[in-house]
């Protein structure tokens, strides 16, 4: 397909052909992103005006009423630094377990050949078919049985299970990545097993269990039916914000919204070398 | 470890040699947590779900909640939602994932973007689209700034059930269509950049290419996309009460109401219930449909 066999004119018509496309192209993609982006704008705005302003008609499109109170409202509302608090301390306990557990069977899995290896494989996939209620409900039933209904405790257990099948499947695709034979020449160098996994495979996985981390802390903080059912006071921010739907005010849930919202911008932009394979690692 | 081979080792000490015991034991405590997390509470619920207050057993609980008006109504509103919902995601999903693999020059950053709602709560999506589609919102603001309409509308009210629906399918579809984008992805990166190649070699316009060559190699990906989002409408929840609250009864939220509100565990249980068999309906409904393996599916 050299360009000197084609004739001029048609060249030049294919090279239209392709500012076409880029056009076409480019533009689809910028409608796709401002279809993802204007409602985040948009609830931004509401977030960033005065508390009156969210019963206003017709509504300002741009940010001309910029202020803080709605934010400063909701923030200074009673139990909202609290949830917040316990919000990220259930995120956190929940990547601790669900690393804890999840990656040294991922690590499994990616190693070694076993009997019994494609059932579990399959057993964790379907794990995660199950929904939550029925997860929940007879857990708040167990929970109050063993005095952990209403800890935080109580929430970071069930988060952990949720995100558990994700996090081995991850890890799984991560250390498939990382080469068997590193370690093993650690190994051969006198590492012991242990040290040529700390030393080697640790490291270099490292990045991807990040990644896998920062799934869990996302499942955890926007998870919403467990958390609400499992506590009472010890409310995280989402189940405090589904609990008050029915009294609190407009202001309050736009704040509250975007304020949920915030952390998945960062997230994601920590993830995005992951993003092409995060349904499908080490294939 | 050779020299040694021959001699018999105590029980315990031959299945620490054996060479399952290492991949064994580092599965075993996920093995031990997703048994009492998972197994446990689900045989559980289903327990709970056919005693009375007293302990015996009956089935007055689900006779309960398909006596509920609210039962027929939930699940249609499922279904419905499922109906249009599903259509919506895969188009703009693999409009999504086409263009990123297609890798052009920026695609980084759209992928960035196309990205943000899978870390968005179905809780903040549902308050997003209330700050657009209430009373006093963005989209009235907008549709009478534009003279399309002559007061404002409410998408939200009881008196237009059609248009609630219409909310919650756009606030769903705003929400989820990022993680059918990314399983299209991932099924993208399966497919030989050679048969893009080849067909525009053959003159395929961009269209048939699309239509002829990818979609059917996409196939294993756009079923576990719809599995997957079949089983989450089924657990739709914090983004119908946000927009609709109680008047667009769904399945999860009855299941919280008995449990949160009439304080009947046995109750919420025979809802969840009902919930997972729905769940494992569809999902062999899918693979009978499907005839493909579980395994190549669960992708």
């Amino acid at each position: 397909m050299s360009a000197a066999a084609t004739p001029a004119p048609q060249r030049k018509s294919q090279r239209r052909g392709v500012l076409v496309d880029r056009i076409l192209l480019y533009g689809v993609a910028v409608l796709l992103a401002l279809w993802t982006l204007v409602p985040i704008y948009l609830i931004a705005i509401a977030a960033f005006s005065e508390k009156v302003a969210v019963f206003e008609y017709p509504k300002a499109l741009l940010p001309t009423r910029f202020s803080t109170e709605t934010m400063e409202f909701f923030v200074g509302s009673s139990g909202v630094i609290t949830s917040v608090k316990n919000s990220v301390i259930v995120a956190l306990g929940t990547i601790v377990v669900a690393l804890a557990l999840g990656a040294p069977a991922g690590y499994a899995l990616s190693r070694f050949r076993f009997p019994g290896r494609d059932a579990f494989q399959l057993a964790v996939l379907s794990s995660k078919m199950f929904p939550i209620a029925i997860l929940a409900i007879p857990l708040a039933v167990t929970f109050i049985d063993l005095g952990l209904y209403d800890k935080l405790i109580g929430v970071i257990i069930i988060h952990s299970a949720m995100v558990l099948p994700f996090v081995i499947i991850v890890t799984a695709g991560v250390f498939a990545t990382v080469s068997r034979e590193l370690e093993e020449a650690a190994q051969t160098l006198g590492t012991s097993r242990l040290g040529a996994f700390m030393r080697v495979a640790l490291p270099l996985a490292l990045p991807g269990l990040a990644a896998a981390a920062i799934f869990a802390f996302v499942t955890s903080w926007n998870e919403v039916f467990a958390a609400t059912i499992l506590t009472l006071r010890e409310r995280t921010l989402p189940a405090l914000v589904v609990a008050s739907l029915n009294q609190s005010p407009l202001y309050f849930k736009f704040a509250g919204g975007f304020f949920l919202i915030i952390p998945s911008l960062f997230f994601i932009w920590f993830m995005r070398k992951y993003l092409f394979n995060l349904w499908g690692p080490g294939r | 470890m050779a020299v040694r081979a021959g001699r018999a080792l105590p029980f315990p000490a031959r299945i620490a040699r054996s060479d399952a015991a290492l991949p064994l034991g580092l599965l075993a405590p996920s093995i031990i947590y997703l048994t009492l997390l998972i197994l446990v509470p689900v045989a559980q619920a289903l327990f709970l779900s056919i005693q009375t207050e007293q302990g015996t057993f009956t089935l007055e609980n689900y006779q309960r909640v398909t006596n509920d008006a609210a039962f027929v109504d939930s699940l249609f509103n499922t279904a419905k939602l499922l109906v249009l919902i599903v259509p919506i995601q895969l188009t703009l999903a693999l409009a999504m994932a086409l263009l990123i693999n297609s890798r052009f020059p920026g695609h980084g950053i759209f992928l960035y973007i196309y990205a943000i709602p899978l870390a968005i709560s179905d809780l903040a999506a549902g308050i997003v689209w209330l700050s657009i589609f209430g009373d006093t919102g963005y989209l009235n603001t907008i549709l009478q700034g534009l003279g399309l309409i002559k007061d404002p509308i409410s998408y939200l009210s009881y008196e237009n059930l059609h248009l609630v629906l219409m909310a919650i399918v756009v606030a769903e579809s705003w929400r989820a269509t990022a993680i059918v984008m990314v399983i299209l992805l991932a099924g993208l990166q399966l497919i030989p950049r050679d048969y893009f190649e080849a067909a525009e070699l053959f003159g395929a316009s961009r269209w048939r290419r699309t239509i002829q060559i990818v979609l059917p190699l996409l196939r294993p990906s756009l079923q576990s996309a719809l599995i997957i989002r079949t089983i989450f409408a089924f657990q739709t929840f914090a983004v119908v009460l946000a927009l609709a609250g109680r008047q667009f009864p769904v399945l999860a939220y009855e299941a919280y109401d008995a449990y949160a509100n009439l304080f009947n565990p046995r109750l919420a249980a025979a809802w969840a219930g009902l919930i997972l068999l729905m769940t494992l309906t569809v999902v062999v409904f899918y693979l009978r449909v499907f005839k493909v393996s579980e395994a190549e599916t669960a992708r």
